[in-house]
């Protein structure tokens, strides 16, 4: 099965020739003719394993690429990935041919269509991945591309905020769902979906398995915009209507719901998956029906119409999960129906979401303007577009003849249905999940009729609008025709997707129950007079009453203040985390050297006296010490005199002469030490010093006295005590260390190994000679350091411009 | 002695410490001498004092002071001298380019940030 991974690579491949395609098209024709090949081929390609599909085949293929890691590109095509490579596929050929009427050919048009490939690439790619690091890889990349195609025209500060929102929001949940793999990964071994199915027994009783549940939701609710992250949504309709009608209604925001059904047979018996999925999904079906309302964008109407579906699609894929619960048996298999209706209604949204958009996109096209406040009676002008309108919002609003009736009809069956289940105590609020489905059904009814009436019918106002409206092209018109043709065609012969697309689909996710055909109903558009259908004729009566009162009830929309939508809690988030993190950085990156040393020292004296203080490491051994002598006493003196003086001193050339007593002191100890060598060079090396601070005098200012207030200086005598404390402490607990043998002896036979009989010498230029080289790199540096400091000076010139 | 020479060793440490922390770049030089005073004496301490003769082969010498420390701090004897000099020429340096040699008035320009 290359096929699959053909259809994977072409768009990438697609992408990166279009700038050579690009230079030579641009004259002959539109760009957008080439694009339309890709998915038009990948869908053509596809649909030809539909039939072995419903027979229930399913085709694996494996390429490696790190296989050390087991993480292998691995496609796998199954019933659910093969409706949702047919919808991008699909819906995505009818964009691109949209598009070519759409956009002008003055627009930047090889960026579009290379993102678009891109974004087309990586969404098969999620679809088609079995391996997770895959599905990732590509779930990370239909974020970047949409981020680039909502940004499309980046000239408009609107475009570059909407894409940035939607940028953070999706990364923000691709990284949890990426924590939550890597968590399937540790309680599974295994990074293929397929096998971590098949050993779902096996990992259910991990530790890690509730928290990779909920890490990996929050990936799939932030891609699909489910409540309360669908804030980005809205302000993605900053993108062109192409890319809205593809990424934000059929495509994208679908990737978390296939995520959902992917993982239903993992986590679907679970009571935490059941709850957050079906209450999230039904909040944001009502949160977004709700909203839609009130919009008096058309796009902005149609993305919070695209939240409320989703939240549907979502909510009735939780209240599927109930089935694996339950496992296979007779009654079971009603729970089952509620995933087949969100998979129906998946294909159906795509149909007409893709229509509505296009819709609106010709509208804006058409008249300058999608504003509903200056819109009206352009029924007359455009006559096709107001079909398309009337069909798409029809079938939104769930009424027969279209085919959204159906699958609004079969989710008042799967929520009238799950009163009944005893698992997870639902009983307890079962009316909680008809009344909230009826109610936001109303609202979306309530929307779906101002859409058509505010846009269409009504008054022309033709002051309020830059053009005069005729029809668009017919061009423009093919895309959405196609997709109203397939929304009536799928309300009267809804068993052939049933059967040959969603039946295999359910397969995948309740791989665990024997017989498919039983998980798939036989659809029918008529099923008597039943509490569903009463549900729908309430739906319709109120709906109509609350839009012919819109006007008195509106104002109800302003109790919601501005100050606490979601989008404001956003905003003020992102405001303070980064006055939070100026503010803290402002606080210790002083610019002070004295602070970040003071830091340095308390973090010191913590770190080692602490330890020191909480473990066992202080016990002494002095039993070895060796005796004292009375000579030695005075240097001890003499030294502690000269340091502690040192503190005290006034002048420089007092400081400097301190420093030498210290430092001849020092010499002194090596002699009495045994240590000839360093004797030698201390004494020299002092010297020098000393001569090199006199000679710098001539150069330097006078030491100026130090006059902070007296708690500074009561502060640093504090720390430098505690550091002399910190380091007394570690010599005394380090010293006479005796668990291993000191390698000295092996250097007293210097004489036989290195023919020397100085040891030290021996080892400096023989043992450890690396050591002395080096050493003498750093003098050579430091000499070089030294000249050019002394010597090279920058031209005035320079020094201004580099100021 | 060693337990005196661990009390020697932290007054260096206090002292270099106290004079890094003070406003002046001479002080800050001055100090950071100190503690590699006080670094070298802990290496030879640490090796412990004992040991009768120089680590020098002679006729019937048998115990020599452990001469692996001393030639660690002829190393770092050198190498701080070094770094000591190149300090002293940097603080010459920029008092000369900033006309101050008050640490706490050194903060880059505006333009950094």
């Amino acid at each position: 099965m290359v096929t699959v991974l053909i259809a994977i690579l072409l768009p990438f491949v697609c992408a990166a020739l279009i700038p050579l395609l690009y230079r030579r098209l641009r004259r002959v024709t539109h760009l957008g003719w080439f694009v339309l090949s890709v998915p038009f081929i990948l869908f053509l390609l596809l649909a030809r394993y539909i039939p072995q599909l419903a027979e229930g085949k399913t085709f694996i293929h494996t390429c490696e690429w790190i296989p050390s890691f087991n993480i292998n590109f691995t496609t796998y095509l199954d019933g659910l990935s093969m409706i949702f490579g047919l919808l991008i596929t699909g819906v995505g050929s009818l964009v691109i041919l949209y598009s070519i009427f759409y956009l002008s050919t003055k627009e930047s048009l090889h960026h579009f269509y290379c993102y678009l490939l891109l974004f087309m690439g990586a969404m098969l790619g999620v679809v088609f991945s079995d391996n997770l690091m895959v599905l990732y890889t590509f779930w990370e990349l239909t974020s970047v591309s949409s981020f680039l195609l909502i940004a499309f025209w980046h000239h408009r500060k609107a475009s570059r905020a909407g894409a940035k929102k939607a940028m953070m929001i999706t990364v923000f949940g691709g990284l949890s769902m990426l924590a939550g793999f890597l968590m399937l990964y540790v309680a599974s071994h295994t990074f293929s979906i397929r096998e971590i199915v098949a050993n779902v027994e096996v990992i259910r009783d991990h530790t890690l398995f509730t928290p990779a549940l909920i890490l990996i939701l929050l990936g799939a609710f932030t891609k699909s915009a489910q409540f309360p992250f669908h804030i980005w949504l809205p302000d993605a309709m900053e993108a062109p209507t192409p890319v809205s009608a593809y990424l934000h209604s059929a495509t994208m925001v679908k990737a978390g719901i296939y995520l959902v059904a992917r993982f239903s047979p993992v986590f679907g018996g679970e009571a935490v998956w059941f709850w957050l999925v079906s209450v999230i999904g039904l909040v944001t079906l009502f949160w977004g029906s709700f909203n839609a309302v009130r919009q008096t964008d058309l796009k902005a109407l149609l993305a919070f119409s695209t939240v409320s579906q989703l939240g549907l699609i979502m909510s009735l894929f939780g209240l599927g999960s109930v089935g694996h619960y339950y496992g296979y048996e007779e009654n079971s298999i009603l729970y089952t129906q509620a995933s087949f209706a969100a998979l129906f209604h998946l294909v159906n949204h795509s149909t007409f979401k893709g229509a509505l958009f296009m819709m609106v996109g010709i509208v804006d096209h058409e008249v300058g303007t999608r504003d509903i406040r200056r819109l009206g009676g352009l029924m007359s002008f455009m006559p096709i577009t107001f079909t398309i309108a009337v069909i798409g919002s029809f079938s939104m609003a769930g009424l027969p003849p279209f085919n959204g009736f159906l699958s609004k009809e079969m989710f008042f069956a799967a929520v009238l249905a799950i009163r009944d289940v005893e698992a997870f105590s639902i009983a307890d609020i079962g009316l909680f999940f008809p009344i909230v489905a009826w109610v936001a059904s109303i609202f979306t009814f309530v929307y779906s009729l101002i859409l058509i009436s505010r846009t269409f019918l009504g008054k022309l106002q033709p002051e309020k609008i830059d053009k005069k409206p005729h029809e668009a092209p017919l061009g423009m018109l093919i895309s959405p025709i196609i997709l109203c043709l397939l929304v009536v065609g799928i309300f009267f012969f809804p068993n052939i997707l049933g059967h040959y697309i969603l039946e295999p689909a359910m397969a995948s996710i309740y791989p665990t129950f024997p017989t498919t055909s039983e998980l798939t109903p036989h659809i029918h558009a008529w099923h008597g007079i039943n509490a569903e259908l009463l549900m729908t004729v309430g739906v319709i009566i109120i709906g109509i009453i609350l839009f012919k009162t819109l006007k008195s009830w509106k104002p109800l929309y302003r109790l919601f203040s501005q100050k606490y939508t979601f989008n404001t809690y956003y905003n003020r988030m992102i405001e303070m985390s980064e006055n939070g993190s100026q503010k803290l950085t402002n606080k210790y990156m002083t610019g002070n050297l004295t602070h970040y040393f003071v830091y340095i020292y308390v973090f010191f004296v913590a770190l080692i006296a602490g330890y020191f203080v909480w473990s066992d490491a202080m016990t002494f051994n002095f039993d070895k010490d060796s005796a004292i002598e009375s000579y030695e006493l005075i240097l001890v003196f003499v030294m502690i005199f000269a340091a502690v003086w040192m503190i005290f001193a006034k002048g420089r050339v007092t400081a400097m002469l301190l420093n030498g007593v210290l430092g001849y002191s020092i010499a002194f100890f090596f002699v009495i030490f045994r240590a000839p060598d360093l004797a030698l060079t201390q004494l020299v090396v002092e010297s020098v010093t000393t001569a090199l601070f006199l000679l710098c005098f001539k150069y330097l200012p006078d030491l100026m006295p130090e006059l902070p207030r007296k708690r500074v200086q009561w502060s640093k005598a504090l720390i430098s005590i505690f550091v002399g404390a910190t380091v007394t402490i570690v010599g005394l607990a380090v010293v006479h260390y005796d668990r291993f043998e000191p390698v000295a002896t092996y250097f007293n036979d210097a004489y036989e190994l290195a023919g020397g009989s100085n040891i030290v010498n021996t080892i400096l230029g023989d043992f450890r000679a690396f050591d002395t080289m080096l050493e003498v790199v750093v003098l050579l540096i430091a000499g070089l350091g030294v000249y050019a400091l002394t010597k090279l000076k920058p031209r005035k010139e320079e020094a201004d411009h580099e100021n | 002695m060693e337990i005196i020479m661990a009390f020697v060793i932290g007054f260096l440490f206090m002292a270099a410490v106290y004079l890094i922390l003070s406003k002046s770049l001479l002080r800050i030089i001055i100090g950071t001498g100190l503690l590699s005073h006080g670094a070298h004496l802990l290496i030879l301490t640490m090796g412990g004092l004992g040991g009768e003769a120089p680590p020098v082969l002679s006729e019937g010498a048998k115990a020599f002071a452990d001469p692996l420390p001393q030639a660690l701090i002829l190393t770092a004897i050198v190498i701080s001298f070094g770094v000591t000099a190149f300090f002293l020429v940097l603080a010459y340096r920029s008092y000369q380019e900033l006309n101050t040699d008050d640490i706490s008035l050194m903060r880059g320009s505006d333009e950094d940030e």
